[in-house]
């Protein structure tokens, strides 16, 4: 691989977060009823006018400057013919040579280097409806509630070298919309949704190779491993000497491969020509700036200003970030208990832990700041340990209440007392004889395997420091 | 297709085929031929000169920025929607198998 180089340009489609479709007043809700929300206009019956839903305009306008675009002066619709099921109007309202904006640019952070990503081109189109396969039998079935769905088309110039920084382009694409409150950037439940082109060629080369085009790529886990999967595949194509075939491919997440979709040939002729029945559409740059001025902190930009706030590493500081709610939820609690250090560690450790199991975001659980102060508090007062805490956690999470309700009905605490820790430690001592011999031959980790056992045996109720003190003492004391 | 005149059998069979129509060698003729008559008769515009005139992209010139609000409308039933389907299931239209 080294004596290659990667080229890969992404386009992402996003649902933005409209409650009626882009070109009539049907739902957009997600799960209805197969063909509950649809009317004459998203079916596209004879006589129906569309007419665009100003939320979605603004909302496509907004995007486009916090990506540092330019807007289109004179802004326009086209029509995009195929006929296939999922379209019932045989053409897709979209835009073509005059995209709502272009020219744009997003800076990301790989392997501790920013880097800039151009953007070629961000424009407004409709959704089409979704269709179920059902195997075996020869039949497709058709549900036309997503067709007519806002969505916004974001291209990239092929400016990213690895399936790692397609990766981190396409995180730093989500945090900002969902920054802007755009677009909930649901990849399971196609909210967002990514093509790739990808393409290699000898380093140093100056022109390209030829690209393939990858479908399917359900999460940010499926864009990398497709995008490796592929770069794979041409080098080992262009080392045997054999001629790349420039066709769309499909990423199959079950046998981790690409496969054949469809060769350039048969790409569709989409002979495109302007909507007649949509009217052009201008911004004009005073409003172009109140929006621009309107625009909430963005997620490189608030990163900054934790580190330099806040004291926080790079690292914790683009975890935090990354994600809108857990910001917040930082500086909310930040008000509360004034550690950063210690909430960006609970909150990138055991909280995302626990967000993660239950793929469910913060905002949604009954965990709040408020709970994480009073439990970073009791910790700080040694009222229970770290390890009781991360033990009531769950149940917090669960409940929604306070933990020291939790430490009270539970009956915990920290056991400081020494006297009423020292049978406890003389257990331990009993049956560890091998780790007393090991810590006096120098062994460091036998002293923080005794502390453990401790631990164990009072069920996290000891308090650590005291124990270590006591430990320290009488294994030094000649046991 | 800009500037071009004639519309060649390959054409009409190419276009046919992204409407997904089967036409008969006879009825490929036949659209060739008229097909190539009405691009004739539209040809007649680049006659015009357009040198200083802006290209248009709607009739109505002056109307621009027509919007609704973003408000939700009732939606037909279900029931309506698949009424003049010629095959359902379970409340979705069934089609053919098509692979892509």
């Amino acid at each position: 691989m080294k004596d290659y180089e990667i080229v890969i340009g992404l386009e992402a489609h996003v649902q933005l977060l409209t409650e009626s479709k882009v070109f009539c007043g049907c739902s957009t809700k997600f799960g209805l009823a197969p063909n509950s929300s649809t009317c004459p206009v998203c079916l596209g019956l004879p006589g129906v006018l569309p007419v665009l839903n100003e939320k979605a305009f603004l909302y496509a306008i907004k995007t486009a400057l916090a990506l540092n675009c330019r807007i289109q002066d004179i802004i326009k619709f086209d029509r995009k013919n195929y006929y296939y099921p999922d379209l019932p109007k045989n053409f897709q309202i979209s835009q073509y040579d005059k995209p709502l904006a272009y020219s744009g640019y997003i800076e990301i952070e790989h392997n501790n280097a920013k880097k800039k990503i151009r953007i070629t081109r961000v424009h407004l189109e409709e959704d089409a409806g979704k269709l179920i396969h059902e195997p075996g039998k020869g039949l497709s079935y058709v549900d036309f509630n997503r067709t007519g769905i806002p969505l916004l088309e974001i291209v990239s110039e092929p400016d990213i070298s690895s399936p790692e920084e397609g990766s981190a382009y396409l995180q730093e694409l989500k945090s900002i919309l969902q920054y802007l409150k755009v677009s909930d950037c649901n990849m399971e439940e196609g909210s967002l949704r990514c093509d790739a082109n990808i393409s290699v060629r000898p380093r140093g080369e100056g022109s390209l190779g030829v690209k393939a085009e990858l479908k399917n790529m359900n999460s940010f886990k499926a864009v990398r491993d497709a995008l490796s999967y592929e770069a794979k595949r041409h080098v080992e194509l262009l080392r045997k000497g054999e001629r790349i075939v420039q066709e769309t491919r499909l990423w199959n997440e079950r046998k981790q491969i690409t496969e054949l979709m469809r060769t350039k040939e048969e790409t569709h002729d989409y002979r495109y020509f302007p909507e007649p029945d949509l009217v052009p559409f201008t911004v004009d740059k005073k409003e172009i700036d109140r929006i621009k001025r309107s625009l909430p902190e963005l997620p490189q930009a608030k990163k900054k200003r934790f580190i330099a706030l806040y004291g926080l590493g790079k690292y914790d500081a683009g975890v935090l970030t990354r994600d809108m709610e857990i910001s917040n939820f930082f500086e909310e609690t930040i008000k509360l208990f004034d550690n950063p250090k210690k909430i960006a560690n609970w909150l990138s450790g055991d909280i995302a832990s626990i967000l993660n199991e239950r793929k469910i975001t913060i905002g949604r659980t009954r965990f709040k700041p408020a709970h994480l102060a009073e439990l970073l508090d009791l910790i700080h007062t040694e009222e229970i340990t770290g390890k009781m805490a991360k033990e009531i956690l769950p149940e917090i999470f669960d409940r929604g209440i306070s933990p020291k309700e939790i430490v009270r009905s539970k009956g915990l605490k920290q056991i400081k007392d020494a006297g009423e820790l020292a049978s406890v430690i003389d257990d331990v001592l009993r049956e560890n004889k091998k780790s007393i011999d090991d810590y006096k031959k120098g062994k460091v980790n036998a002293l923080i395997f005794l502390v453990g056992q401790v631990m164990r045996k009072t069920k996290g109720q000891a308090n650590p420091k005291i124990v270590n003190e006591i430990l320290k003492k009488r294994l030094e004391g000649g046991g | 297709m800009p500037n071009k005149k004639t519309i060649d059998e390959k054409t009409v069979k190419h276009v046919a085929g992204l409407s997904r129509i089967n036409l008969s060698g006879k009825e490929v003729k036949l659209y060739q031929r008229q097909l190539t008559g009405i691009l004739g008769y539209i040809n007649k515009l680049n006659e015009l000169d357009t040198k200083d005139t802006l290209p248009t992209s709607h009739p109505l010139g002056n109307l621009k920025n027509v919007f609704r609000k973003d408000s939700v409308r009732k939606s037909l039933s279900a029931e309506d929607v698949l009424k003049n389907a010629p095959a359902k299931k379970d409340g979705f239209f069934k089609v053919p198998k098509i692979i892509e």
